[in-house]
């Protein structure tokens, strides 16, 4: 295939991955924003209003950025999962698969089509929560970089998870049982330095972490990690599961038989 | 000669170890109208699982118009054109969209993904529901839609893998005119059907295919040339004596005597029956096949 018919391919599956989730927006872009919403009426205002400042900012100021990228994380993750996956149990794969398509475009297409709902919902929720709070962007570049990497991650995340996926059940296991766990020790409602120095350690170990504060640092200024760490380890992790998902589609694993 | 389809020592051994395919070898002509035979089971389906790229080969080598698919994939895709078995369009999208995105995927352009999308459509009366969910087709709708979007990237070879299973006789005749019309104006036809009387009416080349081995690849002409003997139902115009025969022939009496099953061995004439019953005074008012006599073939060769 030629440059311009690759890149037409690409944005066939970037198109239909949008139309889909735009379609369905009931179930992908409403439920976040009233999720959200209520996290921001009963943590940050109710609640939030007793707890006081945290790493001198007001309690719903600390877990807006959190919140944000808690929404960019679940949705990038799971509109990949689900979508590729769907396609997959109702054979709609081999569309793509009889085409030229290139398996490194149907990664890059299913990927992107999971950042674009990771960042819509984002922006829905940044929106929601101005209504509560005012915020201020310490740093564009880097709060763009990292919400865009975040999403790129996770959505690598959410294809290799389709591609395992026997059923509806492995689709819907790791974010309950990992992602969800995951998100909610990985400092949207505090800062680390709340636990004892154990669990601080054990806290480092979380790659939420990581995104969650360089992200709260792009918006507020403010860390309990390197952010520039936080950037090579997001960075490592697309690299591999870029490499994993695309060594898996040349495989056929789960596709073809 | 460069082939539309050259398939060489193609073995497949799926995960668990069932041999699918033990070392096929074929060739199909450019424009040729090609029929797959086979049982159930016997790799009609993973042999076209391989060509389209839906199943991974164990051995052996796959050309497309000189194209080896392991080498040239992109390019050994673009010539092929199919439409499977099973329903595989997302059932959520509607039916234009579900053909220019299958074009997209081609890299046509939008326009041009467009204009072929209403072309095709119409062609295959699907026009009117191109804004209907894909889901709410009838499965006769389906299949055409499928072949719609098998055609969009105007392929060299069309893939049809049992097409008229479960189509009413009347959409399954219009579906052969126009895919019939397809082959005149150039298209390379490949078709597995289990009606056989179909494969001998519409394809000039067969091959069977019997527990992963092709046992017999050849015209369709040639083929029935082999036929050793018909057999044929005389319907009469009034009933014989029930001990009624002809030495020479085998014959079979309905209960009500006035049909005659006569097998006719190659070679002999069946002048003798007319004229056996002329001698009794009575005459045939419509003569056929027993079964079409692919079929017959079709049964003696998987059974070896």
């Amino acid at each position: 295939m030629s440059n311009s018919e690759i890149f037409i391919a690409f944005y066939t599956i970037l198109r239909r991955e949008i139309r889909r989730f735009t379609r369905i927006w009931p179930q992908t872009l409403l439920p976040p924003a009233i999720t959200m919403s209520l996290y921001f009426a009963i943590f940050g205002n109710l609640i939030g209003s007793r707890i006081g400042q945290m790493g001198g900012f007001s309690y719903m100021q600390y877990i807006v950025p959190g919140l944000i990228m808690m929404s960019v994380i679940t949705n990038s993750y799971s509109n990949v999962s689900s979508s590729f996956f769907s396609a997959k149990f109702q054979h709609s794969i081999q569309e793509l698969l009889v085409s030229p398509t290139p398996n490194w475009v149907i990664l890059v297409g299913y990927v992107l089509g999971g950042v674009a709902r990771g960042l819509f919902v984002g922006g829905i929720v940044t929106i929601l929560s101005l209504f509560f709070t005012h915020l201020h962007l310490q740093n564009l570049f880097l709060t763009i970089a990292v919400v865009c990497l975040t999403a790129i991650m996770f959505s690598l995340g959410g294809f290799v998870n389709a591609i395992y996926a026997r059923n509806f059940d492995d689709v819907s296991i790791v974010p309950t049982f990992i992602l969800t766990p995951l998100t909610y020790l990985g400092g949207v409602f505090y800062s680390i330095d709340l636990l004892p120095s154990f669990w601080q350690h054990v806290s480092l170990l979380n790659p939420v972490l990581y995104m969650v504060n360089a992200f709260r640092y792009g918006i507020l200024g403010v860390s309990d990690i390197n952010v520039y760490m936080a950037l090579v380890i997001v960075g490592i992790f697309i690299v591999v599961l870029f490499t994993f998902g695309l060594h898996l589609l040349n495989k056929g694993k789960g596709i073809r038989s | 000669m460069t082939y539309a389809i050259e398939i060489s020592d193609l073995k497949k051994r799926y995960e668990g170890g069932f041999e699918a395919l033990k070392g096929i070898s074929l060739n199909v002509e450019k424009g040729d109208f090609f029929a797959l035979l086979g049982p159930n089971g016997a790799g009609k389906s993973t042999t076209i699982g391989i060509l389209c790229s839906l199943v991974n080969k164990t051995s052996g080598k796959v050309s497309i118009f000189g194209a080896d698919i392991d080498k040239d994939f992109a390019k050994a895709k673009q010539y092929l054109g199919v439409v499977p078995q099973e329903f595989n369009f997302n059932v959520f999208e509607t039916v234009f969209n579900v053909v220019v995105t299958q074009a997209g995927f081609y890299g046509i352009s939008n326009r041009v993904a467009e204009e072929r999308a209403e072309k095709y459509l119409k062609q295959l009366d699907l026009w009117d529901k191109r804004n209907d969910q894909s889901r709410m087709l009838s499965g006769g709708m389906k299949r055409r839609l499928m072949i719609a979007r098998a055609l969009v990237h105007e392929p060299e070879v069309l893939i049809l893998d049992e097409p008229t299973a479960g189509v009413d006789i009347e959409l399954r005749r219009s579906m052969w005119e126009f895919i019939k019309n397809l082959n005149e104006q150039g298209t390379t036809i490949i078709l597995t059907t289990h009606y056989l009387e179909e494969a001998e009416q519409l394809c000039r080349n067969i091959a069977i295919i019997n527990s992963g081995q092709i046992v017999e690849n050849t015209s369709v002409k040639a083929l029935l040339k082999t036929l050793n003997q018909e057999t044929f139902i005389l319907d009469l115009d009034q009933s014989v004596s029930d001990d009624w025969h002809v030495d020479g022939y085998t014959t079979k009496l309905s209960k009500d005597l006035s049909t005659i099953e006569v097998e006719v061995i190659k070679g002999q004439s069946i002048n003798h029956i007319f004229k056996a019953l002329d001698e009794i005074g009575v005459n045939v008012i419509s003569m056929r096949n027993k079964s079409n006599r692919l079929e017959e073939l079709f049964v003696k060769l998987i059974k070896g």
